[in-house]
């Protein structure tokens, strides 16, 4: 039996130092009242509408992403190092996407081969030789981190195209907060709430040069049947910008305007909620009814920020991923702070082998997959699986990646029979702008409410929780 | 503010005072049948015309009869404007226009959806009935309470409201236009009185029962039930006062945006023309007529609203 790494309780019976006020109030609380909590929570997000649809599912199906009352505690050290490493990561990968669309030193300089990219669908050919206003590609990022040990994280995806579950961040406090004041009094926990206004602030300050006056921030959905809209409109809501959708949107002299009630007005910086491929029919996917026809051209003309800026998919494609230790190097002259997950590329044939021979014991993403969707976690899967797996391997090596099972850190949630370890990950929530980066203290914190499972994807049956970060 | 926007507000609202129309008239419906020896399932098939589900109704069942027609009115899916279809477009309404509303009324639109789903998930049995529509029409009253105490009184507010009112406008008139021959002098020189039943259906399917009493006494005339819906300027499902808040709201848009539209001259023509003749004019005009002139307008004025507001494209 592995042993893992718990946050709550190391990996002996110690209660570690974060959770200490939290172990003698837990211990103070009787588990009828809490089960109870637990259920006037589910009742407030089912009320509040906080819910993703599903894919492949009815049209109409709505759900909750499962909540669970037991809250995840950082430490404010641990956090330093975690935010070091983050903006070292986020800056780096910046200087790449410019690089990569620009001179593309990194690949003259032989530290990435030409084919990674030149031959990734994620590089966006109608990017090459664009700088976005203030010189920014992402954004908005959100860092999948994993921990294996008191003093161990590994980054597991750089999601620098549109992360989603910040909405989950602040609901999840939110909630707390309601549920738990007395918690917020015993304990020092760093605010969350000000990421909605630190979001409008970083977007306007990306603001195109064709914009004059205060800059009129816009985010677009795909529409209310997307699985992340309640996302999307909360965003909008809480920043007190419009939400608009492709079919609000044209070109009108030279700038994207919006339709309102007294015609039409420009917009500086939209937030896109909306894929590459979908978002200019001109100049993408014909198919899209999604996006704006010829946003494009107005984008290369300086006339509108893109945010996340198109093309950024490169930097997080799992190919890539194994690069970016040297990418961090490459452009910031210093060691990653935050280690990668050792990474096979099976587009190479002595790794191909090695995954082959040791598939049970590996993890197999598809280079472009997200969602946990299409993924194989050798130690849990069926021999069945495993052929089938196998064949799609050698089929299409250079589709896929593999990685070892790692040991994911485990956090108490509440059971009926109280706590109960499971496994975790988190995605902190970064901000880029050209004078700083705001990195929110905490994040959203997946679980898997199963025991025992890795899968900590909501759209996998994982649930999330609230996330402290404590002051010193 | 988007033209989606307003779309979607004036749509919500719109759809809302509907949900609470159609729950009125299935009680309405329900209360005579039970009160009146004389009434029969021929009742209901008015009282599905007056809420403008007949076609429908006749295209999936072949006879009228009371269960058939409430559920056809409360859960049928195939019918566009049962209660819970409106419910849920309602509902999605205010999903899409989610940033102009306040968490007030997002919650008590989210709330009314859940709970309607779950009262309307099964076949509504006779005992249940009363329960079922008490809580459409209180589930309603929140949202519109939480309407009038939270909503800036601004352009979101402006839009929501001439949903409403066009939305009830049609409504009266329609009741109006199904009934209108109960209230012609040439039906009460037939019998010797005005048929209670008839009357009684007019009155309650408007919640004017008690407004009538007050403002009449018992004395029931048809001159009077017509001059009520149509003309009365302090009864709230009046033609006359629908047009009369059309007017106002069209109003502060007006001032809002420092802009006079075609909508305007469309509503200030129609508020005129019920300021200018009495009910005997109507009469004399012909009230079969008047209405259907009427509702054409109201239609007119609807889509006015869409074009000044930029609703669609």
């Amino acid at each position: 039996m592995q042993s893992f790494f718990d946050e709550m309780n190391g990996v002996g019976d110690e209660v570690r130092m974060p959770y200490a006020h939290f172990d003698e109030w837990f211990k103070g609380e009787d588990l009828a009242s809490l089960r109870a909590k637990q259920r006037e929570a589910e009742e407030v997000f089912r009320l509040m509408g906080i819910t993703f649809n599903v894919y492949g599912r009815n049209e109409a199906e709505e759900r909750l992403i499962p909540f669970d009352i037991i809250p995840r505690i950082i430490a404010a050290r641990e956090w330093q190092k975690l935010s070091r490493g983050i903006e070292q990561r986020v800056r780096a990968i910046n200087a790449f996407l410019h690089d990569i669309y620009h001179r593309q030193e990194i690949i003259r300089a032989g530290r990435i081969p030409k084919e990674m990219i030149a031959q990734n669908d994620a590089f966006l050919p109608q990017m090459i030789g664009v700088t976005p206003p203030g010189g920014i590609y992402t954004h908005i990022v959100g860092t999948d981190l994993v921990r294996t040990g008191a003093d161990e994280f590994y980054v597991l995806e750089d999601n620098a195209r549109t992360p989603s579950g910040v909405s989950y961040m602040l609901e999840n406090r939110e909630t707390m907060l309601q549920m738990f004041p007395e918690l917020f009094s015993q304990n020092k926990v760093r605010a969350v709430s000000g990421y909605p206004r630190a979001l409008q602030r970083s977007l306007a300050a990306c603001a195109p040069p064709g914009c004059s006056g205060p800059p009129r921030v816009a985010v677009l959905t795909p529409g209310i049947h997307n699985s992340a809209y309640y996302e999307h409109s909360f965003l909008a809501d809480k920043m007190g910008v419009e939400l608009v959708e492709g079919h609000d949107l044209r070109v009108v002299d030279g700038r994207i305007a919006m339709r309102t009630t007294q015609g039409y007005q420009p917009i500086d910086v939209l937030y896109r909620r909306v894929d590459d491929d979908f978002l200019d029919p001109l100049n993408f996917n014909p198919e899209s009814a999604l996006g704006v026809p010829g946003i494009m051209d107005v984008y290369r003309a300086g006339g509108i920020t893109i945010a996340n800026a198109p093309g950024t998919g490169i930097a997080d494609d799992k190919a890539i991923y194994s690069y970016i230790p040297e990418i961090v190097e490459f452009y910031t002259g210093e060691k990653a702070i935050l280690k990668n997950v050792p990474t096979w590329r099976c587009s190479d044939p002595d790794s191909l082998g090695y995954v082959l021979e040791n598939l049970a014991d590996l993890v197999v993403k598809e280079v472009h997959g997200s969602g946990g969707y299409g993924m194989l976690i050798g130690p849990t899967a069926t021999k069945k699986d495993i052929r089938a797996f196998e064949k799609k391997l050698r089929a299409r090596p250079g589709n896929y990646i593999a990685q070892p099972t790692l040991s994911l850190s485990t956090v108490p949630i509440f059971t009926r029979d109280g706590l109960a370890p499971r496994h975790v990950d988190l995605r902190p929530f970064v901000l880029v702008s050209p004078d700083k980066i705001d990195i929110t203290p905490g994040g959203l914190t997946r679980v898997a409410l199963q025991k025992g499972s890795l899968v900590v994807n909501s759209s996998q049956g994982g649930g999330t929780k609230d996330t402290w970060v404590l002051e010193d | 503010m988007l033209g989606k926007t307003a779309n979607g507000l004036f749509w919500m609202f719109r759809l809302l005072e509907r949900s609470e129309n159609t729950a009125r008239m299935i009680e309405t419906g329900q209360r005579i049948a039970l009160t009146r020896a004389e009434a029969s399932d021929d009742e209901w098939a008015s009282i599905l015309q007056a809420a403008a589900v007949s076609q429908g109704y006749h295209a999936k069942f072949d006879e009228v009869t009371r269960d058939k027609a409430i559920d056809w009115m409360l859960r049928d899916k195939d019918n566009p404007s049962s209660v819970r279809s409106v419910i849920g477009t309602a509902r999605n309404n205010a999903r899409m226009v989610r940033t102009a509303l306040t968490n007030e009324v997002w919650e008590a639109v989210n709330s009314c959806y859940i709970r309607l789903n779950e009262v309307l998930a099964r076949k509504v049995s006779e005992r249940d009935l009363p329960k079922a529509l008490e809580i459409i029409r209180q589930r309603s009253a929140f949202v519109r309470g939480a309407t009038h105490g939270t909503m800036m009184r601004n352009d979101c507010y402006d839009f929501a409201r001439l949903g409403t009112f066009i939305e009830r406008a049609d409504n009266t008139a329609r009741i109006l236009d199904v009934k209108y021959y109960v209230l012609l002098p040439s039906a009460l020189s037939v019998g010797s009185s005005l048929d209670n039943v008839q009357w009684e259906t007019i009155l309650r399917s408007v919640s004017a029962h008690g407004g009538y009493r007050m403002t009449h006494g018992h004395k029931v005339s048809p001159r009077a039930i017509a001059e009520f819906l149509v003309l009365d300027p302090r009864m709230p499902r009046s033609l006359f006062f629908c047009t009369g808040k059309l007017r106002d709201n069209l109003g502060y848009l007006a001032s809002d945006y420092g802009m006079k539209q075609p909508s305007h001259m469309m509503v200030d023509e129609l508020c005129r023309r019920f300021m200018s003749h009495d009910i005997d004019a109507i009469f004399d005009y012909g009230l079969h007529e008047y209405i259907q002139d009427v509702i054409g307008t109201l239609g007119g004025l609807s889509r006015q609203i869409e074009i000044d507001y930029r609703f669609y494209e």
